[in-house]
């Protein structure tokens, strides 16, 4: 087993504690072989009465019991090729090919080919890179915003699920589950553009606000499960559900209120927010980008920063592995939880600060926070539960919506087909024994225990 | 293994013992070998297999469903069905098989009795029955004697040799030398999965020892007289539930001077952890003081404690003491983290924490392939080596150790219970709870017992076992002593009359006959 952890001295170095957690997801088997081998000279304890684990914490430590790094990729080449199945046979024209393919295979290999091809390769083009905008601009066709379009699209994509995805992570670090993202940012995108367009403020600090804003909405939405569950021991994956609820049906009433609905207007939308509150636009008027993104990236850092190197990620971390040894060793641990949530709170509501401050919306409608802060949880684990794996999640995801856009609108597959994609990728993720022994890697424990259970002695 | 024999299987935790045992019973499967059984190769795919072969084994932790009864505990796996393809349980039959090999072995069970409401020896004694009832010749017996009293011990040892009477064998592993010494027909010792030789239960405690360990050990704690000083620890009219809302401690007075060890001895399960946890502030006092060094405590936050110069081993050193998954380095911090120099503000200094664990790692001698390995990755004595050296690296006014040593190797015990006599002779007050009368025996300068929430006695460490055997049992002071003159004074040599090599050692070789009559 490689090490997923590789030694980096950015802040995001997570000292061996992953290694370990894939050392401990490993179980007996590798417990006993360890005691034989000759090189640990130290020898390990008997098969000991481990605590029984939650069911979070087994997921989690069967994410990291794999080599994070070839999982991830192996998983997102199983979801395009599930993917590719699904398009197949959802696609009447390709799948009566298949009656006659004992007679003709060419047809139903040839129609299968293209359509798959096609539809990835529009997926491409709508996410990173589309070769005829760049030839465009060489021949003087179109302009280089062409070119960075589909760049600029994902990123616009990207900055909010970077943020929900880091609340969701920051979260499951420390023991809890915060189902609550979604809630979260709903209360940040409401606070957000009600500063947005209720407060006359200058430039500048008007953004300000209006981001902060978006913040304590999700510091407020965050602290009530994070309280009740110190206090009362009420289990925050309930409590954050129902504030889910509570949080969009707020958001539906409120927009129809006098003062917040667009005043010319009869259907569910808020007035608009000032252009002085709006997030500025990165690459000129053509492009979505917007500062967002630079944002997510600063938040990014601070999550890291705070996970590995200050005293209260310490805290954080020791509560989420192991309350019972925090409490003994003095920390709070009715306090940490009250802070992860407050922090994870004010992660989800920044991000729902981008969906009304950004060039997404700018104004509010009750769907204006999308699904972000469910998305956010599949972010969350893409990412390894790691502020840096999330952004690298964040952007993924984001590359799959915005190329999904485009297959969807020149090949004609639904955009769903982009949801079942992240959804496949994750659940991959999530069973790295199934994707080895798909993929029959050697060194994985699934293939090991196979091979010793067929030999038997 | 010969038929009617009891073979010891010693050696070190995480020398192999539990692992070979879990093949034998068919839970892992060998990568290489074989198994003979009766000349013949033996392949188990699972318990059943094993069960199927002869082959019964008691897991040192109970496989035993708590909300169950006896025989409902006994039949699982092994369902009696009648009524055909309407499987209802054939309760009665289960419960006549329970009581008739209980019978026949002199194993008392209630089938009755719902397993959470027996005691710890009882519950052992239902897992051998139901190794009985599948008709075994072989018995496993993984760690038997960790969880009991010294007469439950004594109760044990009586029945592997009725065991052994009726023809079965026995594979009894444990790490305590005098009950090997007194039941074992062979001993064979492993050191990190190689056997590495067999002894007679005739070679001395010594010599097993060091084949156990690999070089020669000191058995004895070195000390000299205690020198106590100021009251540190005053524990006045304690009174403190456990999490079920049962009193646990029911008041409680102890004091506990600068320089000296005062030993809490008891079975598990009357109210030392409790006690402890109340004085660390992990649990609250419903009534009396606890003060340290003047200062009254109740009611402080565990953090205000320990910064008030309490050093605190915890008996659950996986639960309580450590984090697995943390480095050896961040272990080394986990309670001063947040100080100078670990901690300015909201930053850690992790080359302040790094150099620090280096240091530590050194002279306490952690084995360890680095700093940055995860505490988990290390064996039970190590894991322990490292809360220690926690503890002790910050000046201390009281240092609190529950079960310091248990899980723990020979080696490492020595080392623990030397480190602990070293803080005591700096002049710091030691609180020393252990289930393990040897300990307490070893490190105390003086023991108070505890049974049922109270102290039922503090007396002198040159007191005989027997006698703080009896104490733990809950008999108390006077008649404990009267209990332990009586039979002696009936069988002269009683002492060298009950088991010779048991004797010689000073193991637990209590009057089994007086023992089991308490007990009951």
């Amino acid at each position: 087993m490689t090490n997923p952890n590789p030694q980096s001295g950015s802040p995001d170095k997570e000292p061996a504690s992953e290694a370990q957690a894939a050392q401990n997801a490993l179980g007996n088997t590798e417990r006993a072989e360890v005691a034989t081998e000759p090189d640990r000279s130290v020898a390990k304890p008997g098969p000991e009465p481990e605590p029984r684990p939650s069911l979070g914490r087994l997921f989690l430590d069967n994410l990291w019991a794999a080599n994070t790094f070839t999982v991830t990729l192996l998983s997102l080449v199983l979801a395009i090729v599930v993917g590719a199945v699904l398009m197949i046979i959802s696609d009447p024209d390709v799948l009566s090919t298949y009656s006659y393919i004992t007679s003709r295979p060419s047809d139903a290999i040839n129609s299968s080919w293209t359509l798959v091809s096609e539809a990835y390769a529009n997926l491409f083009k709508g996410s990173i890179f589309d070769p005829e905008a760049f030839s465009g601009w060489l021949n003087g066709a179109n302009g280089w915003q062409a070119v960075l379009a589909p760049i600029s699209e994902t990123l616009t994509y990207a900055a909010p699920l970077v943020f929900t995805g880091l609340s969701v992570a920051l979260a499951f670090r420390g023991g809890l589950f915060n189902i609550g993202a979604q809630g979260q940012a709903t209360i940040g995108v409401i606070m957000a553009a009600l500063a947005g367009f209720l407060l006359p403020l200058p430039p500048g600090l008007h953004l300000l606000v209006a981001v902060l804003a978006g913040a304590l909405g999700g510091a407020i939405w965050g602290f009530i499960p994070g309280i009740l569950k110190a206090r009362a021991g009420a289990h925050e994956v309930i409590n954050t559900i129902m504030l889910n609820y509570v949080a969009t049906y707020f958001l539906t009433w409120l927009i129809v209120q006098n003062g917040v609905q667009d005043p010319n207007r009869t259907d569910a939308i808020s007035k608009g927010v000032d252009s002085s509150a709006q997030l500025p636009r990165l690459l000129g008027d053509n492009l979505r980008v917007h500062a967002g993104i630079l944002l997510a990236v600063l938040a990014t850092w601070a999550v890291a920063w705070l996970l590995n190197r200050s005293t209260l990620g310490f805290e954080l971390r020791a509560v989420g592995a192991n309350p019972d040894a925090a409490r003994t060793a003095g920390i709070s641990v009715t306090r940490t939880y009250i802070l992860i949530m407050v922090f994870a709170g004010i992660l989800a509501g920044l991000g729902g600060s981008n969906m009304v401050l950004g060039s997404t919306a700018s104004a509010l409608t009750p769907l204006v926070v999308a699904q972000i802060g469910f998305d956010g949880i599949l972010v969350a684990l893409l990412g390894r539960v790691k502020p840096w794996g999330v952004l690298l999640a964040a952007l993924l995801f984001g590359a799959l919506q915005a190329g999904g856009n485009r297959m969807q609108s020149y090949s004609g597959i639904s955009l769903e087909l982009v949801t079942v994609l992240q959804a496949l990728i994750v659940i991959f993720i999530a069973a790295p024994a199934l994707v080895k022994a798909i993929f029959q890697l050697r060194a994985a424990r699934a293939a090991r225990l196979q091979t010793s259970l067929a030999k038997g002695w | 293994m010969e038929p009617g024999e009891i073979h010891a299987l010693l050696g070190e935790n995480g020398a192999g013992k539990s692992t070979l045992m879990n093949v034998l019973y068919g839970l892992y499967q060998p990568d290489e070998g074989e198994i003979l059984v009766d000349g013949k190769p033996l392949k188990l795919k699972g318990p059943s297999d094993a069960i199927g072969a002869g082959i019964g084994m008691v897991h040192q932790h109970f496989m035993l469903v708590p909300v169950f009864t006896v025989t409902e505990n006994i039949m699982l796996g092994a369902e009696q069905i009648r009524g055909g393809i309407a499987g209802f349980l054939d309760r009665r039959r289960a419960r006549r098989e329970v009581t008739e090999v209980s019978e026949r072995y002199n194993l008392r069970v209630d089938p009755d009795a719902v397993i959470e409401d027996l005691p710890v020896g009882i519950q052992q004694r239902v897992e051998i029955v139901k190794a009985l009832t599948r008709d075994v010749d072989l018995l496993i017996l993984d760690e038997p004697t960790a969880v009991l009293t010294p007469q439950e011990t004594e109760e044990l040892l009586t029945v592997m040799r009725s065991l052994k009477a009726a023809g079965k064998s026995i594979v009894f592993i444990t790490h305590k030398l005098g009950e090997v010494k007194a039941i074992a027909d062979r001993i064979t010792v492993i050191r990190r999965g190689k056997t590495v030789g067999t002894a007679s239960p005739e070679a001395s405690r010594d010599e097993l020892a060091a084949l156990m360990v690999g070089r020669n050990v000191r058995l004895t704690v070195d000390k000299t007289p205690a020198t106590p000083g100021e009251p540190v620890l005053e524990v006045a009219g304690l009174v403190v539930d456990d999490d079920r809302q049962i009193r646990a401690v029911d008041g409680v007075d102890l004091t506990v001077r600068a320089g000296e060890v005062l030993g809490v001895a008891g079975v598990q399960g009357n109210g030392q952890t409790e006690l402890i946890e109340a004085i660390m502030g992990l649990r609250p006092a419903l009534a009396g003081t606890i003060s340290l060094a003047g200062d009254r405590i109740n009611g402080w936050k565990p953090k205000r404690v320990l910064r008030a110069g309490v050093g605190y081993v915890p008996e659950d050193r996986s639960v309580d003491g450590l984090i697995k998954e943390f480095s050896v380095a961040e272990n080394l911090v986990l309670d001063i983290y947040d100080r100078p120099p670990f901690g300015a503000g909201l930053a850690l200094k992790p080359d302040a924490i790094a150099a620090s664990a280096k240091e530590r790692i050194e002279q306490f001698d952690v084995r360890t392939s680095s700093a940055d390995a995860a505490v988990g990755t290390l064996s039970g004595g190590n894991q322990q080596k490292v809360i220690v050296a926690r503890e002790l690296s910050r000046p201390l006014k009281l240092l609190i150790a529950a079960q310091p040593t248990r899980g723990v190797d020979v080696g490492s015990i020595e080392f623990i219970h030397s480190q602990v006599i070293r803080e005591r002779d700096i002049g710091t007050a030691v609180l020393v709870v252990s289930s393990e009368l040897d300990e307490v025996i070893g490190l105390a300068d003086r023991i108070a017992v505890m049974y049922r929430g109270r102290i039922i006695g503090i007396v002198g460490p040159d007191t005989p076992r027997e006698e703080i055997g009896l104490l733990m049992a809950g008999i108390g002071p006077d008649a404990a002593h009267d209990a332990i003159a009586a039979p002696a004074a009936d069988k002269p040599g009683a002492a060298t009359a009950v088991d010779k090599p048991a004797a010689a050692d000073g193991g637990p070789a209590s009057d089994a006959g007086s023992a089991s009559e308490d007990e009951a």
